[in-house]
């Protein structure tokens, strides 16, 4: 369903869209059934001239299994989708792969800085590259995000990912990421922040090893395109 | 002024009042719902035109809007936080709570006022200060507060961040404020309720109504101390230098989520239980049948209040709380389908075998039904941690909450004023125009949030003026849905005007009610319309339940409570 708006562009991209369609499943067919039955008797049930209203109290046990059945079959839904959410949730959020590369993410009123390892590979060091609302990725590479924020909440939001993240002032919070396909999509900052909230977008390049290491060959050493350069201190 | 308006003036006694001893300084429960809904109708009005506002900055960026000007984002922020504001605490819960609580649990319960009629006033004239309080804030340097209704800091501490000093304190006083008044209100729907019932009226003979006020007033009492707390704290960080959610000097910003969702997801059952307990007893008036399994619904009311407050972090899943606390917050939170879905099937339940009346209270009661079911449905995919990640703070939960709160405070709402006008005002409302004004409210309601499901499935985000910052989201086809319900929303912005003419022309020149217009059961219908001050000239006695419609031991097809067997 999601992917036919928005590319599924990470290895756990589609994990979430499956229990989104699984969810859309079972409480698509719970509600159409209940309208059905809804209108249904709305419409079998209209007011007839010399037609009596039946005295139903629905306390006693044969009139109460109508609903009870219903309800029971709803929890058993109910456990097939905690089940769904709960291991796509430990996937993405709880589990953390090891990395092969890590970006620093650090938001603030209202621009995104990512901070990429320079030729080196190694974050923190002289030649690491910042650059603003720019994040340069290697296709089918496992990544840690390192995110931070500096001045109010921001949420680091990557659709085609499905990954989405608040940033918290005086925490840096990891997760990770892996994309699957070549491409320039948008991010976003999901969390209000400010009258420029609307303007924090970013945008991020997925590349092949070889045009990354072309792009990391042009940027190095150690060129900032911040209007401020954000604290580096490791 | 006519007759008609005023419910307490046929009362020979208090002729001699004053204007503003009537209007403004009565302790009768009646006036005081008459002033909480005419105080809610007023903020609604400015709530919508709030709406109006940004969905046409929305639908076309840039735009001149009519009767408004020019959008700035700053304003656009600000427009957004003051309509969830003012439309949960200044329109839902002063009519959903606070009008239909103070003008119906006396009459229904058989009594001749509220235990503590000055504390009810007193409420009153708190919740007025809050609301001149909040309307005052969009005016002062810097405009009105614009950090989202919730308030998240450190955005809504610091003025250095939110470029609103003194918008960003007058709100959350005026939220203080609103929180007093309902503590006052609270404290005396649930004392009355247990402590004034007309002689034979046992907990069971109580209508769902009455029990759904009482129930979200516990709620509405057990939640709000923490964010008092929190809001206090909050203001002090504002004002006073405190950093109790100040990262750099130790605080947490993530306390005040925890502190606020804690309130905010009761609040939600607060204003919910009062429109499912309207639409309980409107359907059961014209289905002309007795409720399916009274006691269920009871419990399931209860059994909902108590889990909402076991679910408040699937708010925060992507928040940055401990990964592993979002396994128990999804499972309380998909447990509350539970009571809420035993609750839809009773209500479906009670339909069966009955003789359903379409008159223009049971249009709304039921469309409260069928569209509380897609809002109902759509929280799954956002209590579902996994399925969250995506759709957290994009238009799908905007959409999904729309589904709740407009069955609740606008359908609701309706149902319950298109029911129980009879009784406040003494005369009916026109049927034709209630017909016209509720099929124009309610399919372009769904012509509005539809295209927005749509919309956050493709990824837009919340709280943005202008999408076309973002090329993805600034395409033709999503540009369409957003000019879709922005034009729906203006029909039914205007099908409005139909509901106010005919509220205020039905006031002065309906047709007489006289005391039963539906043939209701409930001892409301057993007195003069509108009431007189102190209801009954001889306060009824109760004989048997609120729901005996169609009993097999009666020729009539309704049997009053208070009827002698």
């Amino acid at each position: 369903m999601i992917e036919s708006y928005v590319p599924a562009v990470s290895t756990y991209a589609s994990s979430i869209d499956n229990l989104f369609t699984l969810i859309f499943g079972l409480v698509g067919f719970w509600l159409i059934l209940s309208e059905v039955v809804f209108f249904g008797l709305i419409w079998k049930f209209r007011a007839k001239d010399g037609v009596k209203t039946r005295y139903i109290t629905g306390e006693e046990k044969h009139q109460k299994r109508w609903i009870t059945w219903p309800h029971l079959l709803v929890l058993v839904c109910d456990v097939f989708i905690i089940v769904g959410a709960v291991r796509v949730w430990y996937d993405v959020k709880q589990n953390l792969p090891p990395a092969q590369e890590t970006v620093r993410v650090i938001g603030q009123q209202w621009a995104w800085t990512f901070e990429h390892p320079g030729l080196d590979g190694k974050l923190g060091t002289a030649d690491d590259i910042a650059k603003v609302n720019e994040l340069h990725v290697k296709v089918d590479t496992l990544y840690h995000y390192k995110l931070e924020a500096l001045d109010v909440l921001h949420s680091f939001s990557v659709p085609v990912f499905r990954l989405k993240q608040d940033a918290i002032p005086g925490r840096t919070i990891t997760g990770w990421f892996e994309a699957t396909q070549t491409g320039e999509y948008g991010i976003q900052c999901a969390e209000i922040c400010g009258i420029g909230h609307g303007l924090m977008g970013a945008r991020i390049f997925i590349e092949s090893p070889e045009a990354h290491a072309a792009w990391l060959a042009k940027e190095s050493p150690l060129t900032l395109t911040a209007m401020d350069t954000p604290a580096v201190e490791d | 002024m006519a007759e008609a308006a005023v419910p307490a003036l046929h009362d020979e006694q208090h002729h001699e009042q004053s204007f503003g001893q009537k209007y403004l300084w009565s302790t009768d429960h009646k006036m005081i719902a008459m002033q909480y809904l005419f105080t809610g109708m007023l903020m609604a009005l400015v709530g919508g035109f709030m709406a109006y506002a940004f969905r046409m900055q929305l639908a076309f960026p840039g735009m001149d809007v009519p009767f408004y000007g020019i959008v700035s984002a700053s304003e656009y922020n600000a427009l957004v936080t003051n309509h969830g504001t003012i439309m949960i605490f200044w329109v839902a819960m002063p009519v959903l709570l606070a009008a239909f609580g103070n003008f119906l649990i006396p009459l229904m319960i058989g009594c001749d006022d509220m235990v503590f009629p000055k504390v009810n006033r007193l409420s009153y004239q708190i919740f007025l200060l809050s609301a001149v309080v909040i309307l005052g804030s969009l005016f002062v340097e810097g405009g009105g507060f614009a950090g989202a209704w919730t308030a998240y800091p450190p955005l809504s501490a610091k003025a250095e961040y939110s470029q609103t000093p003194l918008g960003s304190s007058l709100w959350l006083v005026a939220v203080a404020l609103e929180f007093v008044a309902f503590l006052l209100g609270g404290i005396n729907f649930i004392t009355t309720t247990m402590n004034s019932r007309a002689p034979g009226m046992k907990f069971y003979d109580i209508p769902m109504v009455v029990w759904m006020i009482v129930i979200a007033s516990v709620l509405f009492l057990v939640s709000v101390g923490p964010l008092i707390a929190g809001a206090m704290m909050l203001f002090m960080d504002q004002n006073v230098g405190t950093a109790f959610y100040d990262p750099d000097r130790g605080g947490d910003p993530i306390l005040w989520q925890h502190l606020f969702w804690f309130f905010g997801h009761p609040e939600v059952y607060v204003v919910m239980l009062p429109a499912v307990g309207i639409t309980a007893d409107v359907i059961c008036v014209f289905a002309r049948k007795k409720l399916f399994a009274y006691k269920t619904v009871l419990y399931t009311a209860f059994g909902t209040g108590v889990l909402s407050f076991t679910v408040w972090a699937h708010h925060q899943f992507i928040a940055g709380i401990d990964p592993r606390m979002a396994h128990i917050f999804t499972v309380t939170t998909l447990l509350i389908s539970i009571p809420i879905a035993e609750m839809i099937f009773v209500y479906i339940a009670t339909l069966y075998g009955g003789s359903i009346r379409l008159t223009t209270p049971m249009l709304w009661a039921l469309a409260f039904i069928a569209e509380f079911l897609i809002g109902g449905v759509t929280g799954i995919f956002l209590g579902a941690s996994g399925a969250d990640i995506y759709l957290h703070d994009t238009y799908f939960v905007l959409a999904h909450f729309h589904y709740m709160f407009y069955p609740i405070a606008i359908i609701g709402t309706f149902a319950g004023i298109a029911h129980w006008f009879p009784k406040m005002f003494g005369r009916m409302m026109n049927e034709t125009l209630g017909k016209i004004h509720f099929w124009l409210t309610v399919i372009p309601f769904n012509v509005i949030f539809i295209p927005l499901f749509i919309l956050g499935l493709a990824g837009q985000h919340r709280r943005i003026y202008d999408y076309t910052n973002f090329p993805e989201l600034a395409i033709q086809p999503l540009q369409d849905l957003r000019v879709l319900a922005t034009v729906a929303l203006l029909v039914m912005l205007g099908a409005q005007l139909i509901f106010l003419y005919n509220f205020f022309s039905s006031m002065f020149k309906g047709k007489k009610a006289g005391k039963n217009p539906w043939n209701a059961t409930t001892l409301e219908w057993t007195t003069e319309s509108p009431p007189p001050h102190g209801n009954w000239a001889e306060l009824p006695t109760v004989y048997r339940g609120p729901y005996e419609y169609g009993n097999p031991d009666r020729e009539d097809d309704y049997w009053p409570q208070n009827e002698p067997v």
